[in-house]
């Protein structure tokens, strides 16, 4: 069928509706899933900003927070608690899946599959298409939640039951829950036929020459993790209709025992523990969901930029194989206090641990990979520089997480916000941008402004470890997560300056991206024309015209003769070396070990 | 702060829009040959910065330590506590090393090898040395802190030692209720059936049984009377007929419990139930168990390093000894309003915040002589009290609002 599409663009005319909106090409795809993704974004990073208004300065009145929610939600300015939490539980939500699941594997995955293997397109144009019209209408339900009388979902982004079943139990719980379930249903659909397609694709469609040891890493990373989803999501799925059973058909899976506002509940036998179990089986493997394809961008610049190969080609496979493995038996250190068995939860202890290890030699080969580069500090570049960081900081404090023993005290605290928002959200975020920054002139055929991507990634940068990192001290002094205020204890009273910081670095932080949405539409239309290989780079992508077309490549496909990461190899004349070039007589591929 | 805030986000603000005109003129003058790649002097100065930033960054971490290392949980008031803090501190060490020496070489190779059209990258591709080198030196550093770790969860999370004494931990939303088993050594049993206005943990007993159900039988009398009242076939008709229903199947599940062993309906009787403050014994082994009433809560003792979620349908348990009595906790911190506090530790509903008890370690016999002031459940629950009575406001009349608000 490839060879079949192999049409160059004006063969057939297309109208509005075809190009941009039921486009089953995919880097039009791709387009739609950024802008989504960055709609959501916003929309996530502004509710971060008005519950740390209230964080960082509890019961005081901000105009703002009523201009926005209305008499009901912030009557006096001040943030009512139940809006409190629906707004840290939707920032979650939208974070987590639809900004670093969906926005990022979908643009990302769409982008560059087809192109770094050398595809015409994606196995299937139309369930691509699908993937993304679920996508939109699960985000347009999301939001939709928003303004419903009870207010959205409010149990927080792991929506546990019974408080997310019972709707005496919170006004969010109502029809703003109901519509968060058909949502997040309707987003697994979409990422299982987006997951199955670039599955199928980089197994099936690679490009004579493309052997598996010659992808880039950045295909290895959003192929497995592609493999990730298709293997974790469906078990969502299975909770959620579950769940939807439990709330709406008076079945008991989660339930049981149960005597609330005044009036007992007659469902028995259920267990809410059993829910967490198969939450967290997807929860787990979607955080490494949210990190590989941040770790694969993440590599394929700090190569480009470095000008050096990748250090360590072969482990870094390795690694994310491993990663990928581990991944689905160590949910359980979500749940080391929810009394399960001891010996489990030093059975899950023991593999949370183990994946230390490849993620450990991950951040080591970076490191490796500049030592003696020639590094080039693109926009893309820093941020990728700022994710290896970001990385290690969060990644070191799962090491204290992991141990039962010590998360006994920890558990819930904000020492684990610190944790996962440093290594996950911190991380993914930054690779998404430096991804943006990088593949700009691919997208668009354009060049995003550089002193704004400057700006915008030293104030990121300085406000995302202002907010994060003084999280770890409160998360010490025992402070809970998802409180609306401290100030019920004594106890944090004297942390109450940490918490203005905090915030103060939030609303900066959010206030900085700004910058990049700027420079984002203006660079669209107005920014310099690119050249086809702006950053001299060796992988395919950068051999297609610069005006897109179907098909991608206007003649026959290119033919890859060597790895992605011969840059800067001795004798030769330029720092880099397509892989379309052939071997010379007795050259060596890089990638091929000893 | 408000206007601290304000300054800083007005002089942002500034400072932003005024680097935007500038780069704007800058792009509006190149535009046509801008060249993709950084300049010479831009490489130079992001290079410096991020050398820069790291001493930032390291600098931000002494500081909060400093400013803040002193303010996180005090000496742990429970003997495992200590050996916890420890094994934290341990993990600290381990982990804050490799930070720094990877943040060290991180942003130093950032800012060393900046790009130089003279030089050529090393062609390094890989190392299988270092690669084993960096496999099996974290995988022994691991090894340690799972052996360390997983003795200490060993330790804490084994059986209560013989003759500790036990007490339940009962959430609901949005307080906490104490339980003692009083003059035996065991809790009475407890159901969510008989949970009402006097019985708020359900407990129980010959005397709560027969108040439960001749409530019951009065609710469901009530019911059947305003049956004849409503017409029938409409909503509420059918509604009133379910509530009745309803009560009857609680009313077989509570008489039921008439069938439970003598022994177990008698324990409930010297139960002590207590709200907003409990006491325990120094020294002295201390078994919590743990249920829900309605959704998951989690009891954290954070000054104990002990936490346990408490989810309906099912029981938990978590043990340790206190060690320090409030008094001396008070010379320690040197904090003379210093307290034992409970938390509620799992997000459960609007006020989660605020959901909390006082703990007060005293000496045993100090212990003892408050433990025998204390009302029994069952004086608790005698007739003459006033209790009997509001239990029909609690299960009676507001079934129907709760069908209300599921429309
Ligand atoms: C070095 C490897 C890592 C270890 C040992 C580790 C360990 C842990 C542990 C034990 C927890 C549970 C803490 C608790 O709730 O008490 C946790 C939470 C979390 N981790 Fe990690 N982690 C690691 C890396 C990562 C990475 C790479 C990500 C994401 C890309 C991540 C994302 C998260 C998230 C999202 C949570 C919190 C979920 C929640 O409770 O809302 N972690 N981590
Ligand atoms: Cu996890
Ligand atoms: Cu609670």
């Amino acid at each position: 069928m490839s060879t079949a599409t192999a049409h160059s663009d004006h063969h057939h005319k297309e109208t509005f509706v075809s190009k941009y909106l039921f486009s089953h090409d995919h880097k039009m795809i791709s387009k739609q899933f950024l802008i989504t993704g960055m709609i959501m974004a916003v929309i996530g990073m502004i509710m971060s900003s008005l519950f740390r208004l209230q964080l960082g300065w509890p019961g005081e009145s901000f105009w703002i927070l009523n201009a926005l929610l209305g008499d009901k939600w912030a009557p006096d300015g001040i943030l009512d608690p139940n809006m409190y939490l629906a707004l840290v539980t939707i920032h979650g939500t939208i974070m987590v899946f639809f900004l670093l699941t969906g926005g990022l594997s979908g643009t990302f995955a769409n982008l560059l599959i087809p192109l770094q293997i050398g595809a015409r397109d994606m196995a299937s144009g139309f369930m691509n298409m699908l993937s993304y019209w679920f996508f939109l209408a699960s985000s347009v339900i999301m939001v939709v939640s928003l303004f419903v009388e009870t207010g959205p979902a409010s149990g927080g982004w792991t929506v546990y039951p019974p408080l997310s079943a019972l709707p005496e139990a919170m006004p969010g719980s109502g029809l703003g829950m109901t519509l968060w379930l058909v949502s997040m249903s309707l987003f697994i659909v979409s990422s299982l036929l987006g997951g199955l397609n670039y599955v199928v694709t980089v197994i099936n469609l690679r490009t004579k020459g493309m052997t598996m040891t010659r992808l880039p890493l950045s295909i290895w990373a959003l192929f497995i993790t592609a493999v990730l989803g298709v293997l974790s999501f469906p078990v969502l799925f299975a909770a959620a209709l579950l769940l939807i059973f439990d709330r709406s058909f008076g079945t008991s899976f989660y339930l049981s025992d149960i005597h609330i506002a005044g009036e007992l509940m007659e469902q028995s036998g259920g267990s809410p523990i059993l829910y967490e179990h198969l939450f967290w089986f997807l929860g787990h493997p979607e955080v490494y969901i949210v990190l590989l394809p941040a770790l694969g961008i993440t590599s394929e610049v700090i190569a480009t930029n470095a000008r050096k190969p990748i250090f360590g080609y072969r482990a870094m496979i390795g690694s994310i194989l491993a990663i990928a493995f581990l991944s689905f038996i160590v949910w359980g250190h979500h749940m080391f206090i929810t009394g399960m068995n001891p010996f489990l939860g030093a059975v899950f202890t023991f593999t949370t641990l183990l994946i230390a290890i490849p993620s450990a030699v991950k951040a080591f080969n970076y490191i490796t990979t500049l030592w003696k580069g020639n590094i080039r500090f693109t926009p893309a570049m820093l941020f990728s520089i700022g994710m290896v960081s970001t990385f290690i900081s969060g990644g070191v404090t799962g090491i204290i997480l992991a141990d039962s023993a010590l998360d006994i005290n920890l558990h819930d605290t904000y020492f684990v916000v610190a944790h996962f928002h440093i290594v996950m959200g911190l991380s993914a975020v930054l690779a998404m941008f430096a991804g943006v920054y990088h593949w700009f002139p691919k997208m668009y055929g354009r060049l995003m402004n550089r002193k704004m991507g400057y700006a915008h990634f030293w104030l990121t940068f300085i406000t995302a470890y202002g907010v994060f990192f003084p999280q770890h001290f409160l998360g010490l002094a025992g402070v809970p997560r998802r409180y609306y205020e401290n100030s019920q204890f004594p106890m944090f009273d004297e942390l109450v300056g940490l918490n203005e910081m905090v915030s103060v670095f939030a609303i900066v932080g959010a206030m900085a991206q700004f910058i990049f949405i700027f420079n984002f539409f203006y660079s669209m239309f107005r920014g310099p024309k690119a050249s086809q290989n702006p950053w001299g780079s060796n992988t395919l992508e950068w051999t297609t015209p610069v005006e897109h077309i179907h098909g991608n490549w206007p003649g026959p496909l290119p033919t890859v003769h060597r790895w992605a990461y011969d840059y800067s190899k001795p004798g030769k004349e330029q720092d880099f070396v397509p892989q379309t070039v052939p071997l010379e007589e007795g050259e060596l591929d890089g990638g091929a070990g000893h | 702060m408000v206007v601290f805030f304000t300054v800083v986000s007005v002089v942002l603000a500034v400072l932003a829009i005024a680097q935007l005109i500038r780069v704007f003129e800058v792009t509006s003058r190149l535009k046509g040959g801008v060249s993709p790649l950084p300049s010479d002097s831009e490489n130079k100065y992001q290079g410096s910065m991020m050398f820069l930033f790291m001493f930032a960054y390291f600098g931000f971490f002494a500081w909060l330590l400093a400013k803040y290392g002193d303010k996180v949980l005090p000496t742990s008031g429970s003997v495992h506590g200590d050996t916890l803090d420890t094994i934290l501190a341990f993990n600290f060490w381990i982990i804050g090393i490799v930070f720094v020496i990877t943040h060290i070489f991180l942003f130093y190779f950032a800012y060393k090898y900046t790009f130089n059209k003279d030089r050529k990258a090393l062609y390094y591709t890989h190392s299988n040395k270092l690669e084993i080198l960096w496999t099996s030196v974290p995988a022994v550093f691991l090894a340690v802190i799972v052996i360390y770790g997983l003795s200490a969860w060993i330790d804490i999370t084994s059986d209560a030692p013989e003759g500790s004494m036990v007490v339940e931990l009962y959430p609901k939303q949005f307080d906490w209720t104490a339980r003692y088993s009083g003059s035996d050594t065991e809790l009475g049993a407890s159901n969510y059936n008989m949970i009402a206005t006097n019985n708020p943990l359900g407990v129980i007993t010959k005397t709560s049984i027969e108040q439960m159900s001749a409530d019951l039988e009065a609710e469901i009398a009530e019911l059947e009377e305003d049956l004849q009242t409503i017409p029938q076939g409409g909503l509420k008709y059918e509604e009133t007929k379910e509530r009745i229903a309803k009560r009857g199947r609680q009313l077989d599940r509570v008489r039921s419990f008439e069938g439970l062993d003598i022994a177990s309906l008698e324990s409930g009787n010297d139960d002590i139930l207590k709200k907003n403050e409990f006491y325990l014994p120094k020294n002295k082994s201390v078994n919590f168990v743990f249920r829900s009433r309605d959704v998951i809560h989690s009891a954290y003792m954070p000054h104990f390093r002990a936490q346990m979620n408490c989810v309906p349908g099912m029981t938990t348990q978590f043990h340790f000894v206190p060690q320090y009595t409030t008094e001396e906790m008070r010379e320690i911190t040197g904090n003379d309003e210093f307290e034992y506090t409970l938390l509620c530790n799992k997000i459960c509903g609007a006020a989660h915040y605020n959901m909390k008890m006082t703990i007060k370690v005293v000496e045993q016999e100090e212990f003892d002589a408050w433990l025998s002031e204390q009302e029994t459940f069952a004086q608790s629950i005698a007739p003459e009290d006033e209790g009997g009575e509001g239990m029909a406001s609690e299960s009676g009349s507001n079934g129907l609002e709760i069908s209300m608000i599921e429309q």
